[in-house]
């Protein structure tokens, strides 16, 4: 399978003088972190199989800047966004898929004011459309009848608005989805966004992404479907704070996909 | 003698508008000492904001028992304001029930407006329960102790007075019409009152007539002090949702102001073509202050939105840091904003300008704890019911941290030394960003 996929840069389609149908942008997570990286490899290998003409921008691409920005240090969002529009710019870039909400969420409303304007899609919006325009097939398979909670990220669905992409693919599979009472706009935070992902959490009664788990493990769901690589650490950690990796699964919409298509 | 009850009806009533008047044009004024907005354009959407999120109540009745009895109540307020206005014509020209010439229609209305007043005292009664013998969670945070208590309780106190008295009014004026008494018009139908009005039976006219004066004028006076309480309280919103409202965002959510100061000086950092010894051009200023570190750094819709809080707590309910018993309670940094703002229009009333204080809206009223602890979600931006916008005003005095003091938790330093670093927020090297296609 691996000598099949070719995850081309940029730079080497510039080089040819050619222009991808669409960039996947990774993000931090998505290039680093091993859990996110899984993501990754599962939404390229449904690029593959669709036949997208995508490429990356590889070690070209840097932090959008969200954590900076949200922790307070515009200076550094605005040196972060400025040095990325510039290399988008300069390739002409068009199109931006990623995985993470908050590089969507960045990209798509703050750079445009900063110079980059691109049409911005959440993985699960952009997987959405493949399948509606026919370039994807998604049938149940494994996830067949499964019992499935979807988790909200803030920055795709409170902050932008998008709550039914990911469940349409996840009804695609053919799964039992059961929703939590804090879903959609009322969906509670994992506890990561606003750089808490990189800081200890104030002092309190429990941990946010504890208190999240619990609503979904309430639910006995197989699998906790997420959208976000730092929602997913946050579940999983929840998850194996309750000691019940044994029973629940925290997963990306885009690794079920690609499971169930046993890519 | 006989202009006598009109003239002290004058006097009343411009003296409540009056006072009233000076002290909306004090919070106008103390709005207007925040940082001034660009809210021009989207003009069709702001409308359609302010008519379905205002006066639809979209949002309030997302949480459906307090959404109802709050449109009920609502309804009622708008509604009975109709009769206040025959009461201040009565007041000044000394008629009786002048409207009463509408004949059938105004029957139709004086039921109407009894059977809201009705719905409202079953409101009221129901928000009461929901407050003292409920104890609803959100009602009872740290921040709602001693006045903010008192005060949302005062309200309810108001409304049932005022309700009982037009009620009261409206019995013994009937009784009086049955009487045949002088002045007393025969007009209205009374589908809720009729059932107090038995109460006068046997009173001589002389003491009904004392009875419906009384409730007539004690009703229209204590109109006009819940008029001039609501600057003093917590119910500015009755009049503030619809202005908050339409000028609150019109952007997505997770869009966040861009720095415009910012912009201008990482421009020059990346133009290889700069001067770096050039003087700054004529007319650019360095601003002030990076962020927000009092009452006066924000802009005038985030003050906007400190008067129109009315301190539901939807937003604190909802707060994913709240709700894991962190001390940030979005609605304390509304409240907080408000009581500052407040102290500094008071000091501009005696100083003419503003003299600092030594106080500011950081650490003296909201902590660093409570900043920090916010995770940008925009769980409490989504749950107010009229448009306001804590989570701003988090960001702002955390970029003030940031910008100003460099004050930033050690690990978010890390963090943002990674970024400026590797261009990511964990120390990994920018140049082993794709490795991950070897393990494909």
């Amino acid at each position: 399978m691996s000598d099949q996929i070719k995850v081309p840069t940029m730079a080497e389609y510039m080089a040819q003088g050619k222009q991808p149908e669409v960039l996947f942008w990774v993000g931090c997570a998505g290039s680093f972190d091993d859990r996110a990286k899984k993501i990754t490899k599962a939404f390229v290998k449904l690029l593959h199989k669709a036949k997208i003409d995508f490429a990356v921008l590889g070690t070209e691409e840097s932090c959008t800047g969200d954590p900076a920005k949200r922790a307070g240090n515009e200076f550094l969002f605005q040196m972060q966004a400025m040095g990325n529009i510039e290399v988008l710019n300069a390739y002409e870039v068009k199109k931006i898929v990623t995985a993470c909400p908050h590089c969507f969420n960045t990209i798509k409303n703050e750079y445009p004011e900063l110079g980059g304007n691109y049409e911005v899609m959440h993985h699960t919006q952009f997987l959405k459309a493949l399948m509606s325009e026919g370039r994807l097939k998604v049938e149940g398979g494994k996830y067949k009848g499964k019992r499935i909670t979807f988790h909200d990220p803030c920055y795709l669905g409170r902050a932008n608005g998008e709550y039914e992409a990911p469940r349409e693919l996840l009804q695609k599979l053919e799964v039992e989805l059961v929703e939590m009472k804090r879903c959609k706009s009322r969906g509670l935070c994992c506890g990561a966004g606003g750089a808490q992902m990189f800081k200890e959490p104030e002092a309190g009664a429990k941990d946010i992404n504890i208190e999240r788990t619990e609503e979904a493990i309430a639910l006995k769901p197989s699998i906790i479907a997420a959208g976000c690589p730092f929602c997913n650490t946050m579940l999983t950690d929840g998850v194996k704070g309750k000691e019940k990796e044994g029973e629940v699964q925290v997963m990306d919409v885009a690794e079920m996909i690609a499971n169930a298509d046993e890519l | 003698m006989h202009y006598l009850p009109n003239i002290i009806f004058l006097i009343a009533l411009v003296a409540g508008v009056g006072y009233f008047t000076l002290n909306i044009r004090k919070i106008i004024r103390n709005i207007k000492l925040g940082q001034t907005v660009d809210a021009s354009g989207h003009t069709k959407e702001r409308w359609g904001n302010v008519l379905r999120i205002a006066i639809g109540q979209s949002k309030m009745v997302v949480r459906p028992v307090a959404g109802l009895f709050h449109v009920v109540v609502y309804v009622g307020f708008v509604l009975i304001n109709i009769e206040v206005l025959e009461i201040i014509i009565d007041g000044l020209l000394g008629t009786h029930r002048v409207f009463s010439f509408l004949g059938v229609f105004y029957d139709f209305l004086i039921a109407t407006f009894e059977i809201l007043a009705l719905l409202v005292l079953v409101g009221v009664i129901a928000f009461w329960i929901r407050r003292n013998v409920q104890k609803i969670k959100r009602f009872m945070s740290p921040e709602m102790k001693g006045w903010p208590k008192n005060d949302a309780n005062y309200i309810l106190y108001f409304e049932v007075v005022l309700m009982v008295l037009f009620l009261t009014m409206n019995a013994s004026d009937q009784v009086l019409q049955q009487m045949d008494a002088a002045h007393y018009t025969k007009a209205g139908t009374f589908p809720v009152s009729s059932f107090i009005a038995p109460l006068f039976a046997g009173f001589s006219e002389a003491t009904v007539v004392i009875i419906e004066r009384s409730a007539w004028w004690i009703h229209i006076l204590g109109i006009l002090v819940f008029l001039n309480y609501l600057y003093f309280s917590k119910h500015l919103h009755i009049m503030l949702a619809f202005p908050n409202v339409y000028f609150g965002s019109v952007d997505p959510k997770g869009k966040f102001k861009n720095n415009k100061a910012v912009t201008n000086e990482v421009k020059l950092m990346m133009d290889p073509n700069v001067d770096p010894f050039a003087a700054a051009p004529e007319g650019t200023e360095a601003p002030a202050k990076f962020g927000a570190s009092d009452a006066l750094d924000l802009s005038r819709v985030q003050l906007l939105n400190a008067y129109t809080c009315t301190e539901c707590g939807r937003c604190t309910s909802e707060c994913p840091a709240n709700i894991s018993g962190k001390k940030l309670s979005p609605r304390k940094i509304m409240m907080d904003t408000r009581d500052r703002i407040e102290e500094i229009g008071k000091n501009v009333d005696k100083n003419k300008v503003f003299v600092p204080d030594g106080k500011q809206l950081l650490d003296d009223y909201i902590s660093r704890e409570e900043l920090w602890a916010c995770t940008s979600c925009n769980a409490c931006v989504e749950a107010c019911p009229v448009s306001i916008d804590p989570m701003s005003i988090i960001m702002e005095m955390r970029q003030y941290l940031v910008m100003e003091q460099s004050a930033a938790p050690t690990e978010l330093n890390v963090t943002m030394t990674n970024i400026e670093n590797n261009g990511a927020p964990w120390p990994f090297n920018q140049m082993d960003r794709l490795n991950w296609k070897n393990e494909l």
